[in-house]
């Protein structure tokens, strides 16, 4: 058969039986089924923290985009989560528009803004972006605090909040499964591989004649999306905004969060922030020392797992496919 | 096309005044010792490093010190001397990236359709069975003659008029060699015009209409690959000075 042939219909293999369709289908079922089902069986201070992690989630899915298909180690999560957060709040405290109404526009506007601040950086690539990026958070902070606006270091509270708690916990995770999936068929399509090329080459993409910052300005932005719809959110989930939208841990726990679940995977990274959240939760009660048990577990995985879990399961996934009974 | 260009790395004259002009439909080869600046000079007209003086040409438009992708888009493009695959993407996933630029959708008429076929069809003009499994392989585990080749596909697909080539046979087996002189020449009859930056002097000297010899960053000798190779200061160059 022709091989470009082959190619292009090498996915509807799986549609010559019921069985290999309920083999591919099984997993992602099971995880949206899996987080759909999930906050009937919790109670309020647990659906809460899934709130929480559904925003690490986004946060982390960024991150991997990112590190993985796109070169740039971003560190900026807070930014992102801090730029959402003040411009919903702001909005619907100054304007009095609704929390449905402000979380779009802040998203939209939470990713241009922070992308616009991002593009000088863009040139730099691996660790030097990092470090960049990690000053931003840093920078809003003081500049916050320094200028006393936008509530200072109070803050402003009795922001609106979402109509219910159904609506808050369904509203993140659904778009944590919508923004996961989406960008899954992203980095398979034609502007994905090319992102993919700027990773592994950007001097090669450049003589392909493409604009690579044009290409990382898309990435960054769509990383940023999720990162503002995030702090957006979460601004309305307290009903609070303040300087701790631009906190350090919402630029290290999406990181820790990849690295257990497996960079690259897209969908490791969010298991691992749906893992992480609950478990800095659960141990909450050890007070200073969680921080401590918190790396053991991440050093654990760094040296005895390094490929994360979402590899991990995968493999003996496909194990399974294999195993003839006899 | 290419005027006067000097280029210096802190104290070191990388390049230092070299012009040449290029016909449509040549093939001309840049030869001379290592650091000599063959590469250097390539990395300037293509956009890669920015003369300190001179000035390139490109169907009569100033081009001196435009970025690499304009260039390109111009139809200005160079393979590179270390090889530069995407090496998690498969072959034909490489050539994804050039099909994307704004050069071909404006060539190819706006929608492209189905990328996937045209890079299949370009990798096997270049030399990639079509059946065979090697246009699906992952690129880092394809051997060198592959990545050569891949490296003048993703040239190729951008539908070119100059590619520079960076010591393209460097590395190659004489048999790898032998199969990529005709793929170069059906390349240069498509209306290609092609630079090679070569050491494989006698392969070289199969294809290229013109010569030119560099060394110490300077044009020492420009001429038919005969006459150049008789020139004294091409034989100093290259065999050191003749003991009294």
């Amino acid at each position: 058969m022709d091989r470009s042939i082959k190619v292009r219909t090498e996915g509807l293999y799986a549609l010559s039986s019921w069985t290999e369709m309920l083999y591919l289908i099984l997993p992602r079922a099971l995880l949206i089924v899996g987080l759909l089902t999930l906050p009937l069986l919790l109670d309020m201070y647990w659906q809460r923290v899934l709130c929480a992690a559904g925003i690490y989630a986004l946060l982390a899915l960024g991150f991997d985009l990112l590190a993985e298909y796109v070169g740039l180690v971003c560190l900026g999560g807070a930014f992102f989560i801090g730029s959402g957060g003040y411009i919903s709040g702001l909005l619907n405290a100054h304007l009095g528009w609704s929390a449905l109404f402000c979380i779009p526009i802040a998203t939209l506007g939470g990713a241009i803004f922070s992308t616009l601040v991002l593009i000088p950086a863009l040139r730099l690539r691996g660790i030097y972006f990092a470090i960049i990026s990690f000053m931003f958070p840093m920078f809003a902070r003081y500049i916050i605090i320094a200028l006393s606006i936008f509530g200072g270091t109070e803050g402003i509270s009795a922001l609106g909040t979402l109509p219910n708690v159904w609506t808050e916990i369904y509203l993140i995770l659904v778009v944590v499964i919508i923004a996961l999936f989406a960008i899954r068929r992203l980095v398979n399509e034609d502007i994905g591989l090319i992102l993919r090329g700027i990773k592994d080459n950007d001097q090669a993409v450049k003589a392909s004649g493409i604009n690579i910052t044009s290409y990382k300005i898309k990435a960054v932005f769509i990383a940023s999306l999720l990162g503002s719809f995030g702090g957006a959110y979460l601004s309305h989930l307290y009903g609070w905004l303040g300087i701790s939208l631009f906190a350090m841990d919402f630029s290290i726990l999406p990181i820790a969060a990849s690295v257990m679940g497996g960079m690259g995977t897209l969908a490791g990274p969010v298991l691992g922030a749906f893992a992480l959240t609950p478990l800095s939760e659960a141990l909450r009660g050890f007070g200073q020392l969680r921080v401590v048990i918190y790396c053991f577990i991440l050093i654990g995985f760094i040296v005895y797992k390094p490929e994360g879990l979402l590899n991990y399961f995968q493999r003996k996934y496909h194990q399974f496919e294999l195993w003839e009974t006899v | 096309m290419v005027e006067n260009l000097s280029k210096a790395f802190g104290g070191v004259q990388a390049v230092l005044n070299v012009s040449f002009a290029l016909k449509k439909g040549d093939i001309l080869g840049i030869i001379g010792p290592n650091g000599s600046g063959k590469t250097t000079l390539a990395n300037l007209t293509t956009g890669f490093v920015k003369p300190d003086r001179g000035t390139v040409r490109f169907k009569a438009r100033d081009i001196t010190g435009a970025p690499p992708h304009k260039i390109a888009n111009l139809g200005l493009t160079r393979t590179f001397q270390v090889m530069r695959p995407y090496h998690s993407l498969s072959a034909y996933k490489n050539l994804i990236v050039p099909l994307n630029s704004p050069r071909v959708r404006q060539t190819r008429g706006g929608k492209l359709g189905d990328t996937d076929a045209v890079a299949i069809d370009i990798l096997e003009e270049i030399g990639f069975e079509r059946d065979a499994r090697v246009p699906y392989k992952i690129a880092g585990s394809l051997p060198l003659g592959y990545l050569k080749r891949l490296e003048l596909g993703r040239c190729f697909a951008l539908n070119p008029e100059v590619i520079i080539c960076d010591e393209i046979f460097s590395g190659l087996s004489m048999s790898e060699i032998t199969s990529m002189i005709p793929l170069l020449e059906r390349i240069q009859m498509d209306g290609v015009t092609l630079v090679m930056i070569e050491h494989r002097l006698r392969e070289l000297f199969r294809l290229a209409d013109r010569v030119i010899v560099m060394n110490f960053g300077q044009k020492i000798a420009e001429g038919i690959p005969q006459e150049v190779m008789e020139d004294p200061e091409v034989k100093k160059a290259y065999l050191g000075r003749e003991r009294a």
